[in-house]
């Protein structure tokens, strides 16, 4: 009961502080020991070029998904519709380019305003007619899947034109062409200096921001966790980014993805959207006292989902080159599980975009691994849905015992 | 009367990190009322629940001897088996469940998991009449006022066989009506031979009707009164309770009042939920600068909808009257808008209304403006920090930092942060809705205090409180309310706890 009332913050001590945020270290180390894992176990392909830029493509769209639904989760909300706007979307994405033979230019943009509406038709349910957004949000996976089932006819609908693809499918030219291709290792050097400039800047900023945070008297990690973390951060996005190089870049994909994870924590970290959305799932009606527009919020928030879905989509489709009405099928609880595994809470209020993703990457990691040992389906999904439930039970476990 | 019923002998009981109590000893007579009281954080709570074997033998140090043995529960149906019962302070009932179906919820007459419904209907009968309630067993939970859903718990307890019956704090949350009825029941079983122990905020109600009162501090046994041999006085609790005497329970002040703040003229409220009952009539009242303006009357007169059907309308519907500020008419539609009109309402439950408990204080500072410490939608952590930092000294908000989590903070120190986030909008009035509700006497001095400095910055304060000595011993003025109206305006030399009441009895007789 000692009171200390000065204006400095205590420094917490290296045990406290690996206390209290031992959930995303372990995060990080989980991800790491299951990659080490997977590397070994495959006797090395899980590392192999190609595989790292498989892996990138096939889990682009569950991280995309991911960065809406954790701040519909925050939110205090759940989306089961984001599979079946995914699928949604696809179709009328194949009838506008094949059918109509609109230009991608008009159809991508269009797409996500038609996510976006479609995000809008649930959200307005959910924040206006208070209706729980589970009962909401599975009505419009049922709507959602019927439509796409009306637009397409029953059929699969492809191929795409080239400009459409290369929304998945592309990769950033290698405009240096330093060495030639044919013989060289290294066959794009814009991957690698990216990743290089990338790294250096992480690293800079990161100094920069202690230090600012230390002559304003914040809070600062622990130099050795810092330390430790930008080392394994550096040392795995070289490695990847130099894996990328010998083949063939940096997929589109990739930069599309890096792009929306760095401005959506930054939303979630530094914006007054973001603290407003982390204060209403905490409590809803404390943030409605506080002069907090809570529905609206809400709205937005569906609005936010509905859009990333649909570019989700855009990408599914682009990838697998045809759109069919079972496209999607169970999209929502591979997100949904990464944003839990990834430490959002349930309950609302609690969740980080860089949980959600590393949360997406342990799942898309071990769905490849496991892929490549030739583990059947059935097993997989055993074995994810275990590592889920782990998951949260070491939150629970954790939460209990502090 | 001198058979000892229950010994705790030193009892020590460690948190990791704090020890919550310290050697202390307890010794509770067979059939008297006992009385336990102690600031908040003194551990009356965590004693009680060493009692009743939520905390489990082994788990603390001690002895613990109950009807002449040693005991060691290990659960709380090994004490409840013995007849020792705990109400807690946030009743156990299950709102959409019958009372028949929550007293007997757990321990259901039945034959084969087949609940036999005229006899537990019967039972339930006989016990409400016990605690003298005529409620139909059938009724559910939800659909009675708190005061009887406070009996019906004690019901509940007699089902159980209770011979000792644990309160904490019974009656924080009951009118005064429903209060009395409640201690009076208690004394009836006294008489019976029952014994019970009641943790209290209350020093009058504990001076009307305990036999010995044991006084907690800082996790230690202050001492124990017996109010038998020696009048034990509200002043004498108090001093053992703080450790020091407390001449003047209320800071003194100079108003300096000014010209009108708020004014708000023929507001009329229909009920949230009722829509067609009218819940507030023609309520009328002036806030002036500098002034402290109380609100006083009993539960369910209508003071907290007032509050909040003029803040943003957040309560009620069908709303019709005026708000006006320094003469003006002003939009209060919506929470922003009468935030931007000058106004802040700090509500009665902070934990469920005022704080986001998982966000920590200075999150919860800077939440009603954000856009003070953003630029663009984007928040500036170090000026955030600062003016967080401030508040936090300003107010001398007891935390390690303000990254502290608010609902690891105390009562009080989560009121200042509540009261902070309202400051920082920098309102011309701000409304109190039982700003010390469940706060220790310490806490409540600098509520107090604060109160006064806001007064004195020239800021209008509207304070709506239950307990009548801290509305007479803060406010300049008081509204008096009773079923949805102002029955009474008092100035500070008409006020008294006689001409409140007075003013609310006389209103009832009138419809």
């Amino acid at each position: 009961m000692v009171a200390d009332t000065s204006t400095q913050p205590n420094k917490p001590s290296i045990g406290d502080y690996l206390k209290n945020n031992i959930r995303e270290y372990g995060l990080l180390v989980a991800l790491v020991v299951i990659m080490l894992f997977f590397q070994f176990v495959t006797n090395g392909v899980l590392f192999r070029p190609v595989n790292i830029t498989n892996l990138v493509l096939q889990n682009s769209f569950i991280v995309i998904m991911a960065l809406g639904m954790l701040l519909i989760i925050v939110a205090g909300h759940i989306d089961l519709s984001v599979g079946s706007i995914v699928a949604f979307i696809g179709a009328i994405s194949a009838i506008m380019l094949v059918k109509w033979g609109l230009p991608a230019i008009v159809v991508i943009p269009a797409c996500l305003i038609v996510g976006g509406i479609m995000g809008a038709a649930q959200g307005y349910w959910v924040a206006y007619q208070k209706i729980p957004s589970f009962i909401v949000t599975l009505a419009g996976m049922l709507v959602f899947r019927g439509l796409t089932y009306v637009v397409l006819g029953g059929r699969p609908i492809g191929p795409f034109p080239k400009e459409f693809q290369l929304l998945s499918t592309g990769f950033v030219p290698d405009f240096l062409s330093l060495s030639d291709p044919a013989t060289s290792l290294i066959k794009n050097y814009v991957a690698l200096f990216a990743v290089l400039a990338l790294v250096a800047y992480a690293i800079y900023a990161g100094f920069r921001n202690r230090r600012i945070n230390e002559q304003h008297g914040t809070e600062n990690e622990p130099f050795i966790f810092f330390a430790i973390q930008m080392a394994v951060i550096a040392v795995v996005a070289l490695f990847i980014g130099f894996q990328l190089s010998t083949y063939r870049g940096l997929p589109n994909v990739l930069i599309a993805m890096a792009v929306l994870i760095a401005l959506y924590t930054f939303i979630t970290t530094r914006s007054t959207i973001g603290r407003r959305i982390y204060a209403m799932g905490g409590n809803v009606k404390a943030a409605k006292l506080s002069g907090i527009n809570t529905e609206r919020l809400t709205f937005y928030t569906f609005i936010n989902m509905g859009v990333l879905a649909a570019l989700a989509g855009m990408i599914i489709t682009a990838r697998l080159n045809s759109a069919t009405p079972k496209a999607g099928v169970g999209f929502e609880l591979d997100v949904i599980a990464a944003c839990f595994i990834g430490g959002a809470s349930a309950s609302g209020g609690v969740g980080k975009i860089t949980g959600a993703v590393i949360g997406a990457f342990i799942m898309g990691v071990m769905n490849n691994g496991m892929s490549i040992m030739g583990i059947g389906i059935d097993y997989q999904q055993l074995i994810k849905g275990l590592v889920l439930l782990a998951a949260v039970f070491f939150d629970v476990y954790n939460k209990n015992k502090g | 009367m001198d058979n000892i019923i229950l010994e705790m002998r030193g009892i020590t009981k460690t948190f990791p990190g704090v020890k919550a109590l310290d050697n202390v000893s307890f010794k509770v007579r067979e059939g008297e009322i006992h009385a336990l009281v102690g600031e908040n954080g003194a551990g009356k709570s965590t004693l009680m629940k060493v009692l009743s074997g939520v905390y489990p033998a082994g788990t603390y140090e001690g002895e613990i001897h109950y009807d002449g043995e040693a005991r060691r529960f290990s659960t709380i149906s090994d004490s409840e088996d013995l007849g020792i019962i705990i109400i807690h302070q946030e009743l156990a009932l299950v709102p959409l469940l019958s009372i028949a179906e929550n007293i007997f919820l757990g321990n259901e007459i039945a034959t084969n998991g087949v609940i036999h419904w005229p006899q537990t209907f019967a039972r339930t009968q006989e016990l409400l009449k016990k605690v003298g309630l005529s409620e139909p067993p059938a009724t559910l939970i939800t659909d009675i006022g708190v005061g009887k859903q406070q009996l019906v718990e004690i019901a509940k307890a007699l089902s159980k066989k209770v011979r000792l019956l644990i309160l904490d704090e019974p009656t924080a949350s009951l009118n005064e009506n429903d209060s009395d009825a409640l201690l009076k029941l208690l004394m009836e079983f006294r008489t019976q031979g029952m014994t019970s122990i009641i943790i209290s905020h209350k020093l009058n109600e504990i001076r009307k009707v305990a036999d010995q009162i044991t006084i907690l501090r800082d996790g230690g046994t202050v001492e124990t009164l017996d109010c038998q041999t020696e009048d034990v006085g509200e002043d004498r609790i108090i001093k053992g309770m703080v450790g020091r005497a407390m001449e003047d329970r209320y800071p003194p002040r100079e108003p300096k009042i000014g010209e009108t703040l708020l004014e708000v003229k023929n507001w009329n409220v229909f009920h949230q939920h009722h829509r067609d009952r009218q819940f507030l009539h023609d309520v009328n009242f002036t806030v002036r600068a500098g002034e402290v303006v109380g609100i006083a009357g009993l539960m369910g007169a209508g003071r907290t909808e007032t509050a909040m059907s003029i803040f943003g309308k957040s309560w009620g519907h069908k709303i019709t009257g005026d708000v006006l500020m320094r003469g003006k008419s002003v939009d209060v539609s919506t929470i922003p808008r009468a935030i931007d009109a000058g106004l802040a309402y700090v509500t009665e439950d902070r934990k469920q209304l005022g704080l986001v408990l998982i966000n920590n204080i200075k999150e919860n500072t800077t939440l009603s403006n954000l856009k003070a410490v953003a630029s663009n939608g984007v928040i500036d952590d170090r000026r955030e920090v600062k003016v967080a930092s401030d508040y936090r000294s300003k107010l001398r908000i007891r935390s390690h930092s303000i990254y502290q989590e608010t609902v690891n903070l105390s009562g009080g120190n989560q009121q200042k942060v509540v009261l902070s986030k309202w400051l920082f909008t920098n309102p011309e009035v701000l409304i109190l809705d039982e700003p010390t509700r469940g706060i220790d006497i310490g806490a409540k001095y600098e509520i107090y205090t604060i109160i006064n400095q806001l007064a004195a910055e020239g800021k209008g304060i509207l304070m709506i409180s239950s307990e009548m000595p801290e509305l007479l011993g803060t406010c300049d003025r008081i509204y008096v309310m009773n079923e949805g109206r102002i029955v009474a305006e008092l100035s500070k030399a008409e006020a008294s706890q006689e001409s409140i009441m007075r003013a609310i009895m006389r209103s009832g007789e009138k419809h």
